[in-house]
């Protein structure tokens, strides 16, 4: 097993606390997620360690007997200590107060901090769970559930542990996580998790179920959206990802891992402050010790060790071990830090050595492209909203967040298609085939194709003489109409005549470059032409003279020259009512080399009335 | 438009005329260097139509072409003459390659009248055929001959005369019988090529299926995709594409039409095991791919003649209304597995494409309600990319190319064409013909357009206003000169 193989991580720098021993208690806050490690009943001192501040709090308390549990409250500001099972201290005075009250026979509680429900365990089996939510200093009750048990032999009595539930928030819907261990009178293959969606309104249902194909101690995590299981007997961990499509039976959806199960990245024990000088390597930590104790989401405590990791998704692993590129992409795009990933994978898949097929290079724009569209259009009905001044009546309304899987065109273009198309050995048809994949997927998301991307075309077919293809796509529009894009066809006119006519045909269509239609026009000594083009859209009154006059020179045609001059005195005439220039215009050059060619009598003469 | 044809006829007299349409009298192959010397004369003669005429007349036909090109061309030595104008006959002459020479001789139409005496009087119309359009179907039986057999010089090289001679005779022996020169008109000259209209979405759908398909079938050298008859995408050069788009629209297609319409060859294969169900199947090629003895011969074709000169096999594909040539390279033998694999893979495919295509087309063509006819005959040609587009001519079958419209208007069609070439600057000619019919070309960099209009008592100025209507609907993502 290769390093890159492991997918799963400690976090670099866990909290470290020191060591659980006979004198020393440590406690786990899973609401401020702190580390209390709790000296002598608190005499010797009280180390209250959170991931987040460096600065640890300490302080001393009395010893006045066997802390049971110690938190702070929300922002440190109170203390609580719990000694006995039924009191509660508040070092300072404080009063509570009873705000509501409900009776239930409860037989152990679960808090979740993130969603601020409790769970609580009621009934023999202990498998009827009532939620409470808590909202605004309300508490409000929602519907129980029934968590259904494995069927288990006569002789023992089930019952559901406390251990075997967790409540984590999966892609922003809150789960109830369900260990099913594996019956032996049942014909499953091992255990499962059995996830329960327990929405803010409405009763919980049972949704997933992931398939552990093992049996033995498990242990569950919730990073990034992925379930985590870790496997005690094997040492290894598997993940699962409840948007991966999975098999659905009508009611519920079973999950099989993502991915082969592989053991967290070994970690050493860093050597950190004085120890540092006596101890010469790094300790290797053991992993899956009997003596963690994992709390939702992400969190590992070693208490004999003196650490709390959280656990961590390594994504570049991943890329090797999911071979089905469009479960990848899938996959990945659910991910935080995916950008860089799946820009990696792109590249991969188009590189001479681990070249996709292009069905699958098509599967996997598609798939970038729907999150791309997804953003784009969320971004487009937030901006009209703002425009229709809903924002100050709707405070639900926010711009929508770009996450790293929106990967758009100028991501995809800097980051692998322009490297790609730099690769002297790829074979052309590739090329321009993995180009026209990346627009058709663009074009079907209904999402606009940049300039640059249309230029990397025209430059792949232009340096392979592939003109007649290029013809092509001009014709049915593939290549979206724009005036730099219209500037070079021009300049391929040299190689490949018809690019003129293709660029004044966009020119044309683009009803904005009547301008640059007529200085093409001019520049071909088309002089008439031109003065016919901007005739005919009714733009002859304010054109210059002197430009198409010094054009109609250039022709060395005098009867064109002729024809021009005359159109001009007849503007001018109808302007002004006088056939002659103005000084502004500077014609008189022209009107010079006219009576030179023709005679003074040739001249209009003005009409009077 | 029952009408308009009969509008332009000269009426009365019809019934007393018999009319006889122009008809091929020669068709020969020579080269003046094989037999330079008296009494060789023989030699010179690659293929003579029709082999019946006795030896010495060939000799002396053959002799009397080179003469006259020989005495053309002391007046103008780069261009010697192109056709002799005789009362009965035209002959055209062609040097496809160097010291090859194609004559084509025909016959002017003629009319027997009935005299008073009852003896029939035969007329020769002398001013009835155009040069360009015969010029330009002599030069396409040597472009159809080069598509299918390579050049003069490289059977030469191959087989010396003998292998020429045989080539020529092998392949003009049955494609001057396909000759319909009643039926040649302006898009003879052009030799242009129809696209399908098709909205963007649909186009890259296609694209994204030729790349696929070249990319699973790695042999494929260049590939070809036509709908309705109608070109879509060509992996070959234009000049090739032409020609080869040529023989699929005016032979291959038209020999599938019927049996396409009898539903004897479009099975729904479902008795293959994994085979999905679809209507592909080879216009070249297998007929039956359950056949373990089934032939896979494809016609050869060569492109790329003046470079590369590729050698490659034609494999043409269908399904519904869409069609598919995949070009192999002539060292690659298809196998009978390789057929059944491209059966397999293009067939399920190209079925589901061509009903997008189909149902796309339908859907495009409601929206830009051009359902309606439009109420003017044109025909359009652009020289760049050969696209061609005419209303005047009904669906091409393989023996005559129908017009809707009187073969007079044809012929000012194509005089004005005459024009246009003569000239390198963009035009309008507008003529009046008998009858209510106006005829207008335009010319316009490099593309033209023929309208024929058929309006009682308009005058100058509203013909010229009703084209530029016209290049308004028709042609606005163009730039077209008003």
């Amino acid at each position: 097993m290769g390093e890159e193989d492991y997918y799963l991580e400690l976090c670099e720098r866990p909290v470290q606390f020191e060591k659980a021993n006979p004198v020393n208690c440590v406690f786990f806050d899973e609401a401020n997620k702190q580390v209390f490690a709790v000296r002598s009943g608190g005499a010797t001192g009280v180390v209250v360690k959170g991931p987040d501040d460096r600065n640890p709090i300490s302080f001393r308390m009395d010893d006045k007997g066997e802390v049971k549990c110690i938190k702070f409250s929300l922002e440190n500001k109170i203390l609580a200590v719990q000694r006995t099972s039924k009191t509660v201290v508040l070092p300072e005075k404080r009063s509570l107060k009873l705000l509501k009250s409900h009776n239930l026979n409860v037989n152990w509680y679960m808090y979740c901090p993130e969603s601020a429900v409790i769970l609580l365990s009621t009934t023999v089996l202990e498998n009827v769970l009532q939620p409470f939510h808590f909202r605004a200093g309300t508490m409000s009750k929602l519907p129980k559930f029934e968590i259904e048990l494995p069927a288990a032999p006569k002789s023992t009595k089930p019952s559901l542990s406390e251990r075997d539930i967790a409540m984590a928030t999966i892609y922003g819907q809150l789960y109830v996580l369900f260990l099913r261990h594996h019956s032996r009178t049942s014909n499953s293959t091992g255990a499962e998790v059995v996830l329960y969606h327990l929405p803010r309104e409405g009763a919980c249902k049972k949704m997933h179920i992931l398939k552990l194909n093992r049996t033995g101690k498990f242990a569950l995590n919730v990073v990034d959206n992925l379930v985590v299981v870790h496997h005690q007997d094997t040492e290894t961990s598997v993940i699962f990802d409840l948007k991966l499509r999975g098999e659905f039976d009508g009611s519920v959806t079973f999950h099989h891992p993502v991915l082969p199960a592989r053991s967290i990245q070994p970690y050493q024990i860093p050597i950190a402050g004085p120890a540092a000088v006596t101890s010469q390597s790094p300790v290797p930590c053991k992993l899956y010790s009997s003596s963690w104790i994992v709390f939702q989401p992400d969190i590992i405590i070693s208490a004999s060790q003196g650490y709390l990791w959280n656990l961590q998704v390594k994504l570049e692993p991943i890329v090797n071990l999911l071979p089905d590129k469009g479960r990848l992409m899938d996959f990945l795009l659910q991910r935080k830090e995916c950008k860089m990933v799946i820009l990696s994978v792109c590249s991969q898949m188009l590189s001479e050595s681990d070249r996709a097929s292009l069905p699958v290079i098509a599967t996997v724009f598609d798939k970038l492209n729907h999150e791309y569209k997804k953003y784009l259009d969320a971004e487009q009905s937030y901006a009209m909203a703002v425009e229709a001044g809903q924002s100050r009546s709707s405070p639900l309304l926010k711009r929508p967040v770009r996450t790293q899987a929106v990967l758009d065109q100028s991501d995809v273009y800097t980051h692998v298609l322009s490297a790609f198309v730099e690769k002297k050995e790829m074979p052309h048809k590739f090329v321009i085939a993995v180009l026209m994949e990346y627009i058709r997927s663009l074009n079907q998301f209904q999402i606009a194709v940049q300039h640059y991307l249309h230029e990397l075309v025209i430059k792949t077919l232009v340096q392979h003489n592939l003109f007649y293809m290029l013809h092509q796509f001009l014709q049915y529009h593939v290549l979206s109409d724009s005036k730099p894009l219209a500037c070079l066809l021009l300049s391929l006119e040299s190689f490949y005549p018809p690019a003129h006519q293709l660029s004044l045909d966009m020119l044309k269509r683009l009803s904005t470059a009547n301008d640059e239609i007529v200085e093409v026009l001019l520049s071909k000594h088309q002089v008439l032409a031109a003065l016919r083009f901007i005739r005919g859209i009714g733009g002859h009154d304010n054109i210059s003279a002197r430009k198409f006059l010094d054009a109609a020179k250039q022709t060395e045609d005098n009867m064109l020259f002729y024809t021009i001059f005359r159109f001009f005195e007849q503007r001018n005439q109808r302007l002004r009512g006088s056939p002659n220039f103005t000084p502004g215009e500077h014609c008189e050059e022209h009107v010079a080399f006219f009576k030179q060619i023709f005679g003074d009598q040739a001249l209009m003469r003005p009409t009077t009335f | 438009m029952a009408a308009a044809a009969a509008g332009a006829g000269s009426g009365a007299w019809a019934a007393q005329e018999k009319q006889f349409p122009p008809a091929l009298l020669s068709f020969f192959i020579y080269n003046p260097r094989f037999g330079p010397r008296e009494g060789e004369e023989e030699n010179k003669i690659l293929f003579y139509h029709p082999n019946e005429v006795e030896k010495n007349e060939k000799i002396r036909n053959v002799g009397l072409c080179e003469a006259i090109v020989q005495f053309t061309r002391t007046f103008s030595p780069s261009k010697p003459a192109k056709s002799l104008h005789t009362q009965k006959n035209r002959q055209f002459f062609n040097e496809p390659e160097e010291n090859f020479w194609m004559v084509m001789v025909v016959r002017n139409p003629i009319i027997e009248k009935q005299s008073k005496d009852g003896k029939p009087i035969i007329e020769y119309q002398e001013e009835e055929l155009l040069d360009k359009v015969y010029s330009s179907v002599l030069q396409q039986c040597y472009s159809m001959y080069k598509l299918f057999n390579g050049t003069f010089l490289k059977a030469m090289e191959d087989g010396g005369v003998k292998l020429l001679k045989e080539r020529l005779e092998k392949f003009f022996h049955r494609y001057l019988q396909t000759l319909h020169l009643q039926s040649c008109d302006l898009l003879d000259i052009f030799g242009g090529i129809s696209f399908f209209p098709l909205d963007k979405m649909t186009y890259l759908k296609i694209q994204s299926f030729i790349n696929r398909m070249e990319e699973s079938l790695n042999i494929v050298k260049y590939t070809a995709f036509l709908y309705n008859d109608q070109l879509i995408w060509s992996g070959l050069e234009q000049d090739d594409m032409r020609i080869l788009y040529k023989y699929l629209t005016t032979s291959l297609f038209p020999r599938h039409i019927e049996p396409e319409l009898a539903g004897r060859d479009s099975p729904i294969r479902a008795e293959m095991p994994g085979n999905l169900q679809h209507y592909g199947r080879f216009l070249t090629g297998p007929l039956n791919l359950n056949d373990p003895d089934a032939k896979c011969r494809f016609p050869k074709i060569f492109v790329n003649t003046d470079d590369t000169y590729e050698e490659l096999h034609l494999i043409v594909y269908k399904a519904m209304s869409a069609a598919v040539c995949f070009m192999i390279d002539a060292s690659n033998q298809p196998t009978l597995d390789f057929c059944r694999r491209l059966d397999s893979i293009v067939g399920p495919q190209l079925t589901v494409l061509a009903s997008d295509i189909c149902e796309q087309f339908n859907i495009n063509k409601r929206m830009s309600g051009s359902e309606k006819e439009p109420q003017f005959k044109f025909i359009y040609f652009n020289h760049m990319n050969l696209a061609e587009k005419s209303t005047v001519h009904m669906r091409k079958t393989p023996s005559v190319s129908l017009t809707s419209v009187h073969p007079d208007l044809m012929k000012i069609l194509g005089d004005i064409n005459s024009d246009f070439t003569r000239v390198d600057e963009d035009e309008e000619i507008i003529v009046k013909a008998m009858s209510d019919y106006w005829v207008v070309g335009k010319k316009s960099d490099r593309r033209e357009l023929y309208v024929i209009l058929n309006q009682k008592n308009a005058n100058l100025i509203e013909v010229n206003e009703e084209v530029k209507k016209l290049c308004a609907t028709q042609f606005n993502n163009i730039f077209f000169l008003d």
